[in-house]
């Protein structure tokens, strides 16, 4: 069981709110992925819940105990570190190892669970090495491996994948999902990248300044942000927002419009433009473009597009897909 | 050519590092030397320097009127243990100040260095009088403790820019896995510093060896190390220098073979942090 519930939970540094105060309900078995930019907050409420930090108020409810005031060991969680955080002096064996060891298991107990989370995770071969000798991906994994055998109520990822290259990423991001679906555990996942965020989450925390921004699923966040600032940042390419006539248009203070969401045309359309650069990936195509009246844009269009720089071509946004705001960047109804 | 005069410079400089080298080290090589000589010819002048009858006698005559033994075991018990007394102070120590620093934790430190810049014998009446009524002059547990106090400033600072270099994660990673306090110093901490605190002991070994002020202050015979055994040469025996360097080569021997055989590890020991 993990379900994990966070009421009214403060954080201040010195004289700094670095959490002015998060409510969250996460369910038992839930992937929730908290996202924002650097700063916001997000790794900071993670080590919250770890107990890696102390809160300045509020309550942090595990399966309905408050366990705020409880020692990290206390809590039942395991966490995997943005650096794996592995113990170098120990061969991999003793370092999934360790936390049976602390918790008093016998031995024969902890030769079964360690050699069936190295099972698990690809990492029989390896047991006897030391972390100095494993690659980065391996060296996840124990870290993973180490989290998985405590058998934990709920499993902390602290950005567990940016310290890998592109094409590992890709990789470990699966593994992590499959992992999840096979164990069925909650986890609390942070990430800056929006990409893991829509990928992986059953349920993704928008953070922005130690507030919640929205919570809600991924598509929802894509098709109804709450706001500019989610708007922004969930969807890649990243939204355009228009103001002045084309706002005053559909009565609010500013329109945004994801770059897949407009029709291109040659001939005409509702905003004439000029096309800087031309990125041809072909399954798809980004036009990066100079909007009279609006300035730059960024159009994705499927498919290859016979566009380059120079080309005159005219957008007309998709109307059902047009987020209006108001002057606080609160989003509207859709008209 | 200025290709040319680096190279010229760099061979300037390693004549200087030489002379430099040999300059410090010619006092502990005539010191050797002289402990082989008779006493006649260790005052003749001019000097010899390989043509004299080498002896042993100086030696032998050492360990027959003083006891050296005794005296090097002395200095073994207070070097070794006035270390491992400080070591369980300084390892929980510099731990806090890594750690967990305050806004205080850089004062602390420097406050603690400060009070080596004290000279020692401004407090050395209170000190002996406390000694004098408690019972610990000329006594080990005694000297140990001064020592260790003498040194922990540095066995602290040491231990602090090694800790610094050890990411907090594993120890939190420790944390979460149900490590204690303790276990986690004892299991994660201290096996990733065992270089750190390698040197920081071979340091202090050397240091406390070589203290003489406190030894010479506060012992007489029970309790008296090395320094002492040379001391006892230097006034009433001042005119026999070959025994007198026979009794020094026999203090400093230990030392300097453990720091001749130390070196590497004391260099990167003294520099940790300094580069990278």
């Amino acid at each position: 069981m993990g379900a994990i519930r966070l009421e009214n939970v403060k954080k201040t540094f010195g004289t700094i709110d670095v959490i002015p105060g998060v409510d969250l309900d996460i369910n038992d078995g839930e992937f929730v992925v908290f996202v924002g930019p650097s700063g916001c907050g997000k790794s900071t409420l993670l080590r919250l819940i770890a107990g890696l930090e102390d809160v300045t108020d509020g309550k942090i409810l595990i399966d309905g105990i408050d366990v705020a005031n409880e020692p990290p060991a206390k809590r039942g969680l395991s966490m995997v570190f943005q650096s794996y955080a592995l113990y170098p002096h120990m061969t991999v064996y003793n370092n999934i190892a360790f936390g049976l060891k602390m918790a008093g298991e016998s031995k024969a107990v902890i030769k079964e669970k360690v050699q069936n989370a190295a099972k698990i995770l690809n990492l029989t071969d390896y047991l006897e090495r030391r972390p100095g000798a494993l690659s980065g991906g391996q060296r996840q994994r124990v870290a993973i491996g180490r989290a998985i055998v405590r058998n934990p109520a709920a499993f902390l990822f602290d950005e567990p994948l940016s310290n890998l290259d592109a094409a590992l990423r890709v990789n470990m991001r699966l593994e992590i999902t499959g992992l999840h679906q096979d164990l069925k555990t909650t986890m609390i996942y942070v990430t800056h990248d929006q990409v893991e965020a829509m990928t992986m989450a059953d349920k993704i925390v928008v953070l922005q300044a130690g507030r919640v921004e929205q919570v809600g699923k991924p598509m929802d966040l894509y098709s109804n942000p709450a706001n500019k600032f989610v708007a922004g940042f969930i969807g890649s390419p990243k939204m355009n927002f228009l103001g002045g006539d084309y706002a005053k248009k559909h009565n609010c203070y500013e329109i945004g419009i994801r770059p897949e969401h407009f029709t291109i045309s040659t001939e005409s359309g509702d905003i004439a433009a000029t096309v800087k650069i031309a990125e041809h990936l072909g399954a798809e195509t980004y036009l990066h473009i100079n909007a009279d009246g609006v300035g730059p844009m960024t159009v994705r269009a499927t498919g290859e597009v016979p566009l380059s720089e120079h080309d005159k071509i005219w957008l007309t946004p998709e109307p059902d897909r047009i987020h209006r705001f108001d002057a606080q960047g609160t989003a509207l109804a859709k008209q | 050519m200025e290709n040319k005069q680096t190279v010229l410079g760099h061979i300037g400089f390693s004549i200087f590092a030489w002379i430099v080298g040999l300059l410090i080290f010619f006092p502990i090589f005539w010191m050797v030397l002289t402990s082989f000589k008779t006493e006649l010819e260790a005052v003749s002048m001019p000097p010899a320097f390989f043509d004299f009858d080498w002896t042993l006698e100086n030696y032998a005559e050492v360990q027959a009127r003083s006891d050296y033994f005794r005296f090097a075991l002395n200095s073994v018990i207070l070097s070794v243990g006035s270390t491992l007394v400080g070591l369980l102070f300084a390892v929980p120590c510099a731990w806090a100040m890594a750690f967990n620093p305050t806004k205080r934790t850089k004062d602390t430190l420097l406050w603690m260095l400060s009070t080596k810049m004290m000279p020692p014998v401004g407090v050395l009446v209170p000190i002996y009088l406390v000694f004098r009524d408690w019972g610990l002059l000329d006594t080990r547990f005694g000297l140990i403790m001064v020592l260790f106090l003498m040194n922990l400033p540095i066995m602290v600072w040491m231990l602090y820019t090694y800790f610094k270099e050890i990411p907090s994660d594993i120890l939190e990673a420790a944390r979460m896995d149900g490590a204690t306090l303790l276990k986690e110093i004892i299991f994660v901490l201290l096996p990733m510093a065992v270089p750190g605190i390698a040197s920081t002991m071979l340091l202090n070994i050397i240091l406390a060896w070589n203290e003489a002020f406190w030894t010479l202050n506060l012992t007489t015979a029970d309790a008296a190390p090395l320094t002492a055994f040379i001391a006892s040469y230097s006034s009433p025996e001042g005119l026999f220098w070959a025994k007198l360097s026979a009794a020094s080569t026999l203090a400093v021997a230990p030392i300097l073979i453990i720091g001749w055989f130390s070196q590497k590890q004391l260099v990167r020991g003294l520099t940790f942090g300094a580069v990278k």
